[in-house]
C-alpha cells in the first residue's frame, strides 16, 4: 500500500453502520493527508455515501471513531464538523434557491465569520470580494448575479464547491462531484480541485463513478465492496489487484477500464 | 368507582364521534395530501341534514338507521361535489393555499347553513328508545352511548375491511404510500380522489348524525370539531386510521376524566398530550414519515426593492402622515386598523415567508399582546408606553418557549400545532373569566392625555407600525434573514455550512410573536377593549389572507395585502350581511386565480421595468 503523503488530516478507524440490521459499512479504516486526493470507489450500494455521511455528521456510526487533526469528531453535528474545517458537497446538490450564486457563497462566508445573528447590516454588501474570489477560479464569475435556483446542474456542482471552500477547510468531502456534468467539464473540475487542494494543503476525499477521472486525478484509491474495504493503493496497484478485478471490474476484464 | 367507570365509558363514547370525523380527515389527507379545513363543516352539515331527515322519519330505531344512512350518503355526495368543483383544481397548489381555500369553504358553508336552517340551535326530540338506560352497578348509563361506544370499533373494522379486502382499498393504500407511482401505473387518479373524498365526507356526516342525539346542530360545530380532529390526526399520525382511533380514545377519555379533576384545564391537557407525542414521535403515534414529498417549486429570488417602488412607498407614507388632516374620523379609524394590520401581517410573513413556518394560529400572539397590554392598563393602571412595551414582551417570551416544539416540525404539522396552541389561548381567554372577563372581555383600555385624540393615536400607530414593519424588513435583508431563508431553502446545506437552523427558526418565531403582540397591544388601545375573538381562528386567517393576498414570496406583499384586505373587509361589512359568504367566495377565487398574491403577480412586471 502506498503511504499517505504528509500528516494525516482525517483518520477513520473501524467505522460500522447498519440499517435495520443490514450492515452497510463494516469496519472501514483509512486516513487522508493534507494536499492528497483520495478516491473512494465501489459498485452501487457498496456503502460510499454511508461512509461520507458518517464523516460529515449526517449519520452517527454504530462503532468506530473519526478523527480530524487528532481531534475526535465522531457523532458531532454537521455544523460543528463544518466549523472544525470540513467542507462538503452532496451527490444531489443542495444550494439556496432564493439567493444568487454570489449570495450563496456570501452566506457560507457570513457563517464562517460568525455574522449570522446580525439583524441590521445589509447581508448582500458583506464579503463581496471574498465571495467573488471564490467564484472566479471555478468559472462562476459571470453567473454571480443569477439565482441559484435556475442554474444548470454542472454550475450548481461548482457552486457547492465554492461554498465548501468558503471556510478555508482542512478537508473536502465530495460525494459524486461530477455527476450530471459534461465529460470535458468533469475532468476540468477535478483537475481544478486537485490544484486547489495542492495549493492550500486541503485533504480531499471524493467518490466517483467515472474511472477515467479516478485514475487520472486520485493520488490514492480506496475500494469499497459490500461495506468493506477490499483494496487501497495508487492507480496501478488498484488496476492490478485481483480482488478489485473480480468484484469491481469483472473477472474477465483485461484492462483497467481505459 | 362505578362513577369513574361511567365517566370512562362516556369518554369512550365521545371518542367514537371524534374518531368518525378524524377518520375521514385522515383518509382524505393520506391520499390527496390536502388538509381539509372544511371537514368540520361537513360534520356540521351532517348534523343539520340529520336533523331535517330524522324529524321527518318515524322515531323508531329503524327510522333512525335510515336517517343515519341517508345523511351519510347525502354528505358523501356533497363531498364528491366539493372535490370536483374545488379541490381537484388545487392539488398542485402549496399546502397553505389548500388550507386557505378549504377555509373559504368553511365561511361559505356557515352562511349557507344559517340561511337554510336559521341561527337557532336545533336539537333532536329524543324518542323513548333513545332515552333508555342500562344499569351499571348502582348507576345508570345511557343505552345510546353504548351504541356510540360500539360504533367506533365497528366503523374502524369496516374501514379496515374496505381498505384491505377490496380493489378500491388496495388503490387507496397504494396512493397513500406513493401517489405518483399509482398514477404511473395507469390508475385514474381523478376517480380515486373523488371517491376518497366522498368516503371521508360520508364519515364526517356519520359523525355529525351520531353525535346529534347527545347534542344539537349549531353553527359553532364546524370549528370546534375541526380543532379536535386536527389534534387527533396529528397525535395519531397523518393518514393512519388505527392511530386516529387510539388518539380519539386518548383525547376522549382525557376530556371526560379531566372535567372531573381540572375542569378548566381540559384543553390545556389535550394540548400537553399533543406536545408530548409530537416531541417523542414527530410523525404521530402510528404515523410513518411520508415516503414521497411533492417537489416544491423553487422559491423566487429575493432582491432589494426597485427604486420606483421605494419612491412609491415614500409617497404612500407621506400621504398616510398627512391623511388625518384631510379625511374624516371614520377613515382615520380605518387607517389605524390598517396600520395595525400591516404590523400583524408583516410579523406573520416574517416567519412564514423567509422562515418557511406556516402558522394557522398567529392570532395567539396578537391576542396575548392585546390581553397583556389591556391587563397592564386596567388591573395594574400602567401608563400606555409601559403597557405597550409589555405586549411584545409577553407574546415574545411565550412564543419563544412554545417555539421549542414548533421549530421541530414543518409544513402541515407545524400549521396544525400553531392552530391548536391558538385554540388553547382562546379557550383560556374564554374560560378564565376572573382575569380575562371571558366573553365580556376587558373594557376601558383607553389611552390617556393627548393620545386619547384619535388622530394623535393614529400617528402613534403609524409610527410604531411603520417602524416595526421596517425593522422586520431590515432583519430579513440582514445576515439573520439570509440565514433564515437559507434554512428554509435547504436545511441540509444550511447545517453543512454551520448554520444552526433550529435556533434560527426559534429566534424568528419569537420575533414574529413579539411583533404580533405589539400589534395586539396597539389594537387594545385603539378599540378600547379586548375580546376572545382577537385569538379566534378567524383572526388567524385574517393574517394569513393578508400575507397570501399580498404574496408570501415577496418582501412588500404583507404591506400591500394588509391594506387591500382591510379595505375589502370594511367595504364588505358595510355592504352586506352575508359577508362570510362573500369573503369565502373571494378566498376561493383568490386561490384559484391568484396563487402568487397581488404583489407576487405584479412583481415580474416591476422587474421587467427595472431591468
Amino acid at each position: 500500500m502506498a503511504p499517505a503523503r504528509g500528516v494525516s488530516v482525517l483518520a477513520a478507524a473501524g467505522l460500522c453502520k447498519s440499517f435495520g440490521g443490514v450492515p452497510a459499512v463494516r469496519g472501514v479504516s483509512f486516513a487522508v493527508a493534507g494536499g492528497e486526493m483520495l478516491a473512494l470507489i465501489g459498485p452501487n450500494g457498496a456503502g460510499k455515501s454511508t461512509c461520507f455521511n458518517m464523516l460529515s455528521g449526517q449519520l452517527r456510526p454504530d462503532a468506530g471513531r473519526v478523527r480530524l487533526d487528532a481531534r475526535d469528531i465522531t457523532g458531532l453535528a454537521p455544523r460543528r464538523i463544518w466549523r472544525l474545517g470540513v467542507g462538503r458537497t452532496f451527490q444531489i446538490t443542495a444550494t439556496f434557491a432564493s439567493m444568487t450564486v454570489r449570495e450563496n457563497v456570501q452566506m457560507a462566508l457570513l457563517s464562517h465569520h460568525g455574522d449570522v445573528f446580525r439583524f441590521w447590516c445589509a447581508a448582500r454588501h458583506r464579503h463581496v470580494a471574498a465571495a467573488d474570489a471564490l467564484l472566479a477560479p471555478l468559472g462562476l464569475g459571470p453567473h454571480a448575479d443569477i439565482a441559484a435556483g435556475v442554474l444548470a446542474y454542472g454550475d450548481l456542482k461548482r457552486l457547492e464547491l465554492a461554498m465548501a471552500l468558503a471556510n478555508a477547510p482542512r478537508l473536502l468531502l465530495m460525494d459524486e462531484p461530477t455527476a450530471g456534468m459534461a465529460p470535458a467539464e468533469r475532468t476540468a473540475l477535478m483537475r481544478l480541485t486537485r490544484t486547489l487542494a495542492a495549493e492550500r494543503g486541503i485533504a480531499v476525499l471524493f467518490t466517483e463513478h467515472d474511472m477515467d477521472i479516478v485514475f487520472s486525478v486520485a493520488d490514492r484509491i480506496l475500494v469499497l465492496h459490500q461495506g468493506e474495504l477490499i483494496a487501497e493503493g495508487d492507480g496501478s496497484a488498484i488496476r492490478a489487484d485481483p480482488r478489485v478485478r473480480e468484484v469491481y471490474l469483472g473477472t474477465g476484464a483485461t484492462s483497467g477500464g481505459h | 368507582m362505578t362513577f369513574l367507570l361511567l365517566q370512562l365509558l362516556t369518554g369512550i363514547a365521545g371518542a367514537s364521534a371524534l374518531f368518525l370525523v378524524s377518520a375521514g380527515l385522515t383518509v382524505i389527507f393520506g391520499v390527496t395530501r390536502v388538509v381539509n379545513f372544511s371537514h368540520g363543516s361537513l360534520y356540521m352539515l351532517g348534523a343539520y341534514v340529520a336533523w331535517s331527515t330524522l324529524t321527518h322519519l318515524p322515531a323508531t330505531p329503524l327510522g333512525f338507521a335510515i336517517g343515519v344512512l341517508a345523511t351519510a350518503l347525502v354528505l358523501a355526495a356533497l363531498g364528491a361535489g366539493l372535490e370536483m368543483a374545488l379541490l381537484r383544481r388545487i392539488y398542485r397548489a402549496p399546502e397553505l393555499l389548500q388550507l386557505l381555500a378549504t377555509f373559504g369553504v368553511v365561511l361559505i358553508v356557515q352562511d349557507a347553513t344559517q340561511a337554510i336552517w336559521g341561527a337557532e340551535d336545533l336539537s333532536l326530540p329524543r324518542p323513548a328508545w333513545m332515552r333508555a338506560f342500562v344499569a351499571i352497578g348502582s348507576e345508570r348509563f345511557p343505552a345510546y352511548d353504548l351504541l356510540l361506544i360500539a360504533a367506533g370499533p365497528a366503523v374502524l373494522g369496516a374501514l379496515w375491511l374496505l381498505l384491505h379486502r377490496t380493489r378500491f382499498g388496495t388503490l387507496v393504500r397504494a396512493a397513500t404510500q406513493d401517489r405518483e407511482m399509482v398514477a404511473a401505473l395507469g390508475v385514474d387518479q381523478r376517480v380515486l380522489f373523488t371517491a376518497v373524498f366522498a368516503l371521508g365526507a360520508g364519515l364526517a356526516g356519520l359523525g355529525g348524525v351520531l353525535a346529534l342525539p347527545d347534542g344539537s346542530a349549531n353553527l359553532q360545530l364546524d370549528l370546534s370539531v375541526i380543532t379536535d380532529a386536527f389534534v387527533i390526526v396529528v397525535v395519531g399520525g397523518l393518514g393512519s386510521l388505527t392511530g386516529a382511533y387510539l388518539a380519539s380514545l386518548l383525547i376522549g377519555v382525557m376530556q371526560s376524566l379531566g372535567i372531573l379533576f381540572v375542569p378548566k384545564l381540559t384543553l390545556v391537557m389535550v394540548f400537553a398530550v399533543m406536545a408530548v407525542v409530537l416531541v417523542v414521535r414527530p410523525q404521530g403515534l402510528l404515523g410513518r414519515a411520508a415516503a414521497t414529498v411533492r417537489e416544491a417549486a423553487a422559491p423566487p429570488l429575493v432582491r432589494p426593492a426597485p427604486r420606483a417602488l421605494r419612491w412609491l412607498a415614500a409617497a404612500a407614507l407621506a400621504a398616510l402622515i398627512v391623511a388625518p388632516l384631510l379625511v374624516g374620523p371614520f377613515t382615520v379609524s380605518v387607517l389605524t386598523e390598517a396600520m395595525i394590520a400591516v404590523l400583524f401581517a408583516c410579523s406573520l410573513h416574517f416567519m412564514m415567508g423567509p422562515g418557511g413556518m406556516p402558522s394557522f394560529g398567529h392570532a395567539a400572539w396578537f391576542g396575548l399582546g392585546a390581553y397583556g397590554a389591556a391587563l397592564a392598563a386596567t388591573a395594574l393602571a400602567w401608563p400606555l408606553p409601559f403597557a405597550l412595551l409589555l405586549a411584545p414582551l409577553v407574546a415574545g417570551i411565550i412564543a419563544a418557549s412554545f417555539g421549542w416544539f414548533v421549530v421541530r416540525l414543518s409544513g402541515v404539522y407545524l400549521a396544525m400545532l400553531t392552530l391548536a396552541f391558538a385554540q388553547i389561548v382562546w379557550a383560556v381567554a374564554e374560560q378564565w373569566s376572573g382575569i380575562t372577563g371571558g366573553d365580556d372581555g376587558i373594557l376601558g383600555v383607553w389611552p390617556q392625555g393627548v393620545l386619547a385624540r384619535p388622530h394623535i393615536f393614529y400617528w402613534l400607530t403609524l409610527a410604531v407600525g411603520t417602524a416595526g414593519a421596517l425593522l422586520l424588513r431590515r432583519a430579513l435583508y440582514a445576515p439573520f434573514g439570509y440565514a433564515l431563508r437559507g434554512a428554509r431553502d435547504s436545511t441540509l446545506r444550511a447545517e453543512s455550512i454551520g448554520l444552526p437552523t433550529a435556533r434560527l427558526r426559534l429566534v424568528a418565531f419569537a420575533i414574529a410573536g413579539a411583533a404580533a403582540g405589539l400589534a395586539g397591544g396597539l389594537s387594545a388601545y385603539s378599540k378600547g377593549s379586548v375580546f376572545p375573538t382577537y385569538v379566534s381562528i378567524g383572526h388567524s386567517v385574517d393574517a394569513l389572507l393578508m400575507v397570501l393576498l399580498g404574496g408570501v414570496q415577496t418582501m412588500s406583499g404583507p404591506i400591500v395585502g394588509a391594506f387591500a384586505y382591510t379595505g375589502l373587509y370594511d367595504t364588505l361589512l358595510l355592504a352586506t350581511a352575508q359577508w362570510r359568504l362573500v369573503l369565502g367566495a373571494a378566498i376561493v377565487a383568490l386561490v384559484l386565480v391568484f396563487p402568487q398574491g397581488i404583489a407576487g403577480a405584479t412583481l415580474p412586471a416591476w422587474r421587467r421595468r427595472a431591468a
